[in-house]
């Protein structure tokens, strides 16, 4: 028998492996699936240079200059004025919640001391947690303002039309005054790693043992479904907790990302998550029929996590549509938690918006869980 | 007292597939019961239905005088099961995976008899192997042992000796007679015809439904079977020639001999006369086995999933 190289049996290798991929449905789903999914989330939803971002308007001057200046930030791309806080203290809270991008302040007398020559300040504070969100609206604001106010330096006033502007605006860049992307990214990676690893593994511990066989047997005993549950889930909370803590160091001693809010605080949040996606892993392994199936199901939920919860590209950059798909995972609100405990100094009363729909999210997975773990085989 | 296993028409069906149709069957206590059938046909099942791993469609009963519809979890404490797969972990050692078992079924003294049970059936020289790499017959031990952990009044024991070697297996056997003699009742299946001999009652089961019941020697008996045994050269040829005749029912080859049998007695008697006469063969008369019948049996049997 010759033993070159053979067609035939290329030929024979190759049958088989079409007749499998195609009884694996799943598998099959998944290979359409998985690019048609990224298409449309890279093609639709991604948006680097994110406009429309929520602004507070905080205007202590009635006069016209003040006014063609908020006029000019309504109309513009970047900017959407949604909220008119009475004071700065209030457009600071706004800021802190995550509720506004950007904290624009007119002091009181500013049109008194621009038409004196005297070139009033504007400031303007930009949540900077996120320098990819602020970037490209920042660097239009100030010819922004200088076009506005121009158009109304006419008769009299034109002599204030200079090259100079006729006021400056300061700009401060908040809790990342650097504009640092490893701030940004490095607390949420904690997210972001805690959602893949715990996912995947409690999928696999519980499809493992219905592929080895060992399911029969511990369905067999009298151990009962929220016993194995619990029983499986603890080590993993253990683990995630240890993962919590590594990225936390590394955070301090290779990024200096600083620390600034309570770390009870971020540790009880991070069981809260922890749980959401363990929640998530089991109900995963309930539905798979294999380990393999498992980790299809993990990698086609942490693939719109990562894109869509503003880990990687702003959140406020995605259409409206994409922003309520991503409002529904934990990682979305866990991530704002975490950048805004270590980076905004949050206290409860800031992260608490963000804790419900991690909870609502524990409740309806889990629920799902036990419902679809069975203690029969039928 | 009543029986440990009874269970009325039980019926499972698999996607519209009748697996087990209309089975009853009653087991004493104390006796080892022989459930045999060819593959896929519902042994399994049955077996899963009487210690609540499956629910059944249609039927009733009990299993130590627990509902097998409402009183699973009773069952499961008191039910030995030993699945026909091993399902025990193997990256756990021995003893890790009867601590385990142990556990779970919250055994009073738990190291104490971990230990009785590891001396009992020799494993505790082993007992820091991983079950992994222990070979077939020292995986049913282990198998086994975790099964009698918890003291269950019934062993349920699906093909345990599957794959065993025959020295394994005689130990095998051996220590479920000797848990009989202490008052456990057993159901075992099996496809072996020696295993079978040694169990008190025999139900043999094809396509889901019950065919015979009674002991080894009731089932034989009953069959009515003329078995007919023929050695000589070219057996395959000679098989071929047999089966021409309108005469023989069934020809099935036994090792180096023939097995024929026919419906009517006196007709294969005159049929078979010729061969004797031939050189180098020879043919005679044997008291039909355990295997001449469930293989008539099973002939006769109709496949009803098509």
């Amino acid at each position: 028998m010759s033993h070159r190289f053979s067609l035939a049996r290329v030929r024979a290798v190759l049958i088989k492996e079409f007749i499998q991929v195609r009884r694996d449905r799943l598998t099959f789903a998944m290979m359409i699936g998985v690019p048609l999914l990224q298409l449309l989330l890279f093609g639709y939803a991604i948006n680097s240079d994110p406009k429309q971002l929520p602004t507070a308007v905080v205007c202590a001057d009635p006069g016209p200059f003040a006014r063609s200046i908020v006029s000019a930030l309504e109309t513009s791309a970047y900017f959407a004025v949604t909220h008119k806080p009475a004071s700065e203290a209030e457009g600071d809270q706004l800021l802190a919640l995550g509720e506004v991008q950007f904290l624009v302040v007119i002091p009181a007398g500013f049109d008194r001391s621009l038409q004196r020559g005297e070139r009033p300040n504007i400031l303007v504070a930009a949540d900077a947690t996120d320098p990819s969100a602020t970037g490209n609206a920042l660097s239009v604001i100030s010819t922004l303002g200088r076009q506005s106010i121009n158009r109304e330096l006419s008769g009299p006033l034109a002599s204030l039309k200079t090259n100079e502007d006729p006021f400056e605006v300061r700009v401060q860049r908040r809790y990342n005054p650097e504009g640092l992307t490893s701030y940004n990214i490095v607390p949420g990676l904690m997210g972001v790693i805690l959602t893949m690893t715990m996912i995947m593994m409690t999928a696999l511990s519980v499809t493992r043992e219905r592929e080895k066989g060992t399911m029969e047997n511990l369905l067999a005993t009298p151990a009962r479904p929220l016993e194995v549950m619990v029983g499986k889930i603890i080590p993993y909370v253990v683990i995630g907790y240890v993962q919590v803590g590594v990225i936390l160091i590394a955070a301090k001693v290779l990024f200096e990302v600083p620390m600034l809010g309570s770390l009870a605080l971020l540790a009880g949040a991070a069981g809260l998550f922890i749980v959401a996606c363990l929640a998530v892993g089991f109900t995963f392994s309930t539905l798979a029929k294999s380990q393999l199936q498992a980790m299809q199901m993990t990698m086609f939920f942490f693939l719109p996590n990562i894109l869509l919860s503003g880990f990687m590209f702003p959140f406020r950059g995605m259409p409206e549509w994409a922003q309520y798909v991503g409002s529904v995972f934990p990682l979305t609100h866990f991530l704002r938690i975490v950048r805004g405990i270590l980076l905004k100094d949050n206290t409860m009363y800031e992260v608490l918006p963000h804790v419900w729909p991690i909870l609502a999210f524990v409740l309806v997975v889990s629920g799902l869980a036990l419902k679809r773990y069975k203690m029969t085989l039928d | 007292m009543s029986a440990v296993i009874d269970v009325r028409h039980l019926t499972k069906a698999f996607d519209g597939r009748k697996v087990v149709d209309d089975f009853s069957i009653r087991v004493e206590g104390g006796r080892i019961h022989g459930f045999l059938g060819p593959n896929g046909s519902g042994k399994t099942t049955t077996i899963r239905m009487l210690c609540g791993l499956l629910t059944p469609d249609a039927g009733e009963g009990t299993c130590l005088d627990f509902d097998i519809r409402t009183q699973t979890a009773e069952i499961k404490k008191h039910v030995g099961y030993m699945t026909q797969k091993f399902s025990l972990y193997e990256d756990l050692s021995i003893s890790e995976n009867l601590d385990f078992i142990a556990r779970i079924y919250a055994v009073p003294r738990r190291k104490e008899v971990v230990a009785k049970t590891l001396e009992r059936l020799g494993l505790a020289t082993r007992s820091r192997q991983l079950a992994g790499s222990l070979s077939g017959g020292w995986k049913q031990r282990l198998a086994l042992a975790a099964c009698l952990l918890h003291e269950p009044k019934l062993l349920l024991l699906d093909e345990p000796t599957a794959g065993v070697d025959p020295k394994a297996r005689r130990d095998f056997w051996e220590n479920i007679h000797q848990l009989a003699a202490e008052g456990m009742t057993v159901l075992v299946s099996t496809h072996y015809m020696d295993e079978a001999e040694q169990c008190h009652e025999l139900v043999y089961m094809a396509y889901g439904r019950k065919v015979v019941e009674g002991t080894a020697g009731e089932v034989v008996d009953r069959s009515g079977l003329d078995i007919w045994e023929v050695t000589g050269p070219d057996l395959p040829k000679l098989s071929r020639e047999l089966r021409q005749l309108s005469e023989v029912e069934m020809v099935v080859p036994f090792g180096l001999t023939l097995h024929v049998s026919g419906r009517n007695h006196g007709a294969l008697e005159k049929a078979l006369a010729p061969f004797g006469q031939r050189s180098g063969l020879t043919v005679h008369r044997i008291k039909p086995g355990l295997e001449d019948v469930f293989i008539s049996l099973m002939d006769k049997s109709v496949d009803n999933f098509g």
